[in-house]
């Protein structure tokens, strides 16, 4: 974890904190199905900075194991109430987050916020529901979770199984953001930033105004290979605003909770830079999308985790739209 | 939802019974009968009782055995010299999409003579036998066929922006790509969302409907090169690389036209002629 300025709780004091909430609230990762958790009595989420949690989802696809926790969650406790700052992938993880935040405090869950349309990132949403909070996203997120809704429930749920899937469904934003808003859990504002088409064409930057914290969801990726559901040329657009804004950190929608800015674009706006540049010299050339699959970017290889299942696709979904340039 | 096979009433209830799926679990239901060989049944739908033969002197089919994305999986059709002219259609099948028949292609005079090559890129809803059929004058039809592990083509939208697709549809390239002596070669790119009817709006629960492009006909110097019938397994922005015959008039012709009724239309021509 970088970009702490020592406020981040001391790793002890954060096991015992913890190991006493999780006997009330069973908070821990207990059983088989979490084999792949790091530390048995690791905390479901880190403090990153004063009232901020950060949970560091698996760097995997969806599968029984994880249960679809493979995205990064938070949330931020002010004065009178807590944002959540996406879900989980499955109801059961939205749970999880659920009462790591009672373990915390137990003020009203006002704001529920997606940064984007994708499962990993909403599913969790159905925990929420009795807190009756706002369900907040970018204003084009309900059209595109929408379309996408059926496939993203019959494929997940066939990755993690019925009864790691239980309860999941589908809860659609009840306020949409159409432009810059602010949001007040009491003394503490939370800005939203809607963005241009990027990983998605419903990107949405949630800020911590206090610690300076900005939540990128999948515009940041870390360790875990990018994937573009939106546009690269977008993303690069974005990326390179983003990094012209100064944060104290940030918090990638997948790899560490917490991350320095602007070194943790690095990597991500230099994957995109790869692929824009290479597939534009064979669209010079003519040459096909078989083509461009076969060759282009494999210098990243070693760069990231699951490369085998996301870059190909990346490649494909990059040279069907600069072709058009 | 479209029936772009009007012909058998049994297609028709097959695209019927994937519509009732789709609105039930479209994946894991066709998942169960994943294996079972639906060719026999669609051959008859679209060909009726005559023969279908696997032929590879009439008919290559490239498609990546692993799609990497389902909803943009690229095909390459060779047909050999010795076979192409007297090739009159060509026909690509996907066995297990909801709507089979991807497309027809009927040629024209100028599809020319020498080594006839077609790519475009395709929809693949699951795992799937993907085919090309040609029919040559003298009523046979040679097959070839190619299995593809793709999921989801159909019913998960591509468009990674919705506004922008909407905002340019009908937009049209013509490329001349290669003129080396013999067959020339061209690629068409249409901007197109070709929505496939498939996919359920969750906050109105209404089906989207489907929105593609119907016919594509493509005249060289007023001759024709192909003129093609498609539905909704063609990819969105549909991109077609061809090979075609020169002439004394080397203009491309692209007149397209969608489910709408929205007719769109584009031409090409040798850079000084
Ligand atoms: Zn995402």
């Amino acid at each position: 974890m970088s970009g702490n300025d020592g406020r981040m709780l001391d790793r002890r004091m954060a096991i015992r904190l913890s190991a006493a909430a999780a006997l009330v609230a069973g908070l821990f990762r207990t059983g088989t199905a979490w084999s792949e958790t790091p530390a048995p009595d690791a905390p479901f989420a880190t403090e990153i900075a004063p009232g901020v949690y950060a949970h560091k989802g698996h760097v995997a696809l969806y599968n029984p194991g994880n249960e679809g926790d493979i995205s990064n969650a938070s949330f931020v406790v002010g004065r009178d109430s807590v944002a959540v700052i996406d879900t989980g992938g499955s109801a059961r993880v939205g749970a999880h987050l659920h009462q790591a935040i009672r373990s915390v405090t137990q003020l009203p869950i006002r704001y529920v916020i997606n940064t984007h349309m994708h499962p990993d990132h909403v599913f969790g949403n159905a925990a929420f529901e009795a807190d009756q909070p706002a369900f907040v996203a970018h204003h084009k997120m309900a059209r595109g979770l929408s379309a996408r809704a059926e496939r993203y429930i019959a494929v997940n749920k066939e990755a993690i199984g019925e009864e790691a899937f239980a309860g999941t469904k589908i809860v659609l934003p009840t306020l949409p953001v159409q432009e810059t808003m602010k949001l007040d859990l009491g003394d503490r504002e939370i800005v939203l930033e809607p963005q241009k088409t990027a990983h998605t064409d419903n990107d949405l930057i949630v800020r911590d105004s206090r610690t300076g914290t900005a939540f990128l969801g999948d515009l940041l990726f870390s360790e875990h290979v990018p994937t573009l559901d939106g546009s690269i040329v977008g993303w690069a657009a974005v990326l390179d605003t983003l990094s012209a804004t100064p944060a104290q950190r940030v918090v990638p929608g997948h790899g560490p909770p917490s991350m320095a800015w602007p070194d943790a674009a690095k990597p991500i706006r230099h994957y995109i830079q790869i692929l824009t540049d290479e597939i534009r010299v064979l669209l010079k050339d003519d040459r096909t999308l078989t083509d461009a699959v076969a060759v282009v970017g494999r210098s990243e290889k070693d760069a990231w985790q699951l490369f085998d299942d996301y870059h190909a696709r990346n490649v494909s979904a990059a040279f069907a739209e600069l072709e058009w340039e | 939802m479209i029936h772009v096979e009007r012909r058998s009433v049994k297609v028709v209830a097959a695209l019927a019974m994937a519509f009732a799926v789709a609105a039930g679990g479209w994946i894991s239901a066709n998942a169960a009968d994943a294996d079972e060989d639906i060719w026999p049944a669609l051959q008859k739908d679209l060909f009726g009782d005559r023969a279908v033969v696997e032929d590879p002197a009439a008919v290559v089919l490239e498609a990546p055995y692993r799609a990497e994305d389902a909803a943009l999986v690229p095909l390459v059709v060779r047909i050999p010299a010795a076979v192409a002219s007297s090739v009159k259609k060509l026909s690509l099948v996907i066995d297990k999409n909801p709507a089979p028949l991807v497309a027809d292609f009927t040629f024209g005079p100028a599809a020319g003579k020498g080594e006839r090559t077609l790519e475009t890129r395709v929809r693949v809803d699951m795992y799937s036998n993907v085919r090309a059929i040609v029919e040559t004058e003298d009523g046979t039809l040679h097959m070839a066929t190619k299995f593809v592990k793709a999921a989801g083509g159909c019913s998960a939208p591509a468009l990674k922006d919705t506004d922008a697709a909407l905002a340019d549809a009908g937009k049209m390239q013509i490329k001349l790509l290669a003129d080396g002596g013999g067959q020339r070669e061209a690629q068409l790119k249409i901007r197109h969302p070709q929505y496939s009817g498939l996919q359920l709006n969750q906050a109105t629960g209404y089906y989207i409907p489907a929105k593609f492009l119907r016919v594509i006909d493509v005249q060289r110097g007023g001759d024709r090169v192909f003129r093609m019938e498609g539905g909704i397994s063609l990819s969105e922005n549909p991109n077609i690389r061809f090979t075609y015959a020169g002439g004394s008039d080397e203009t491309l012709k692209v007149v397209a036209e969608d489910t709408d009724g929205r007719t769109f239309t584009g031409t090409a021509a040798p850079k000084g002629s």
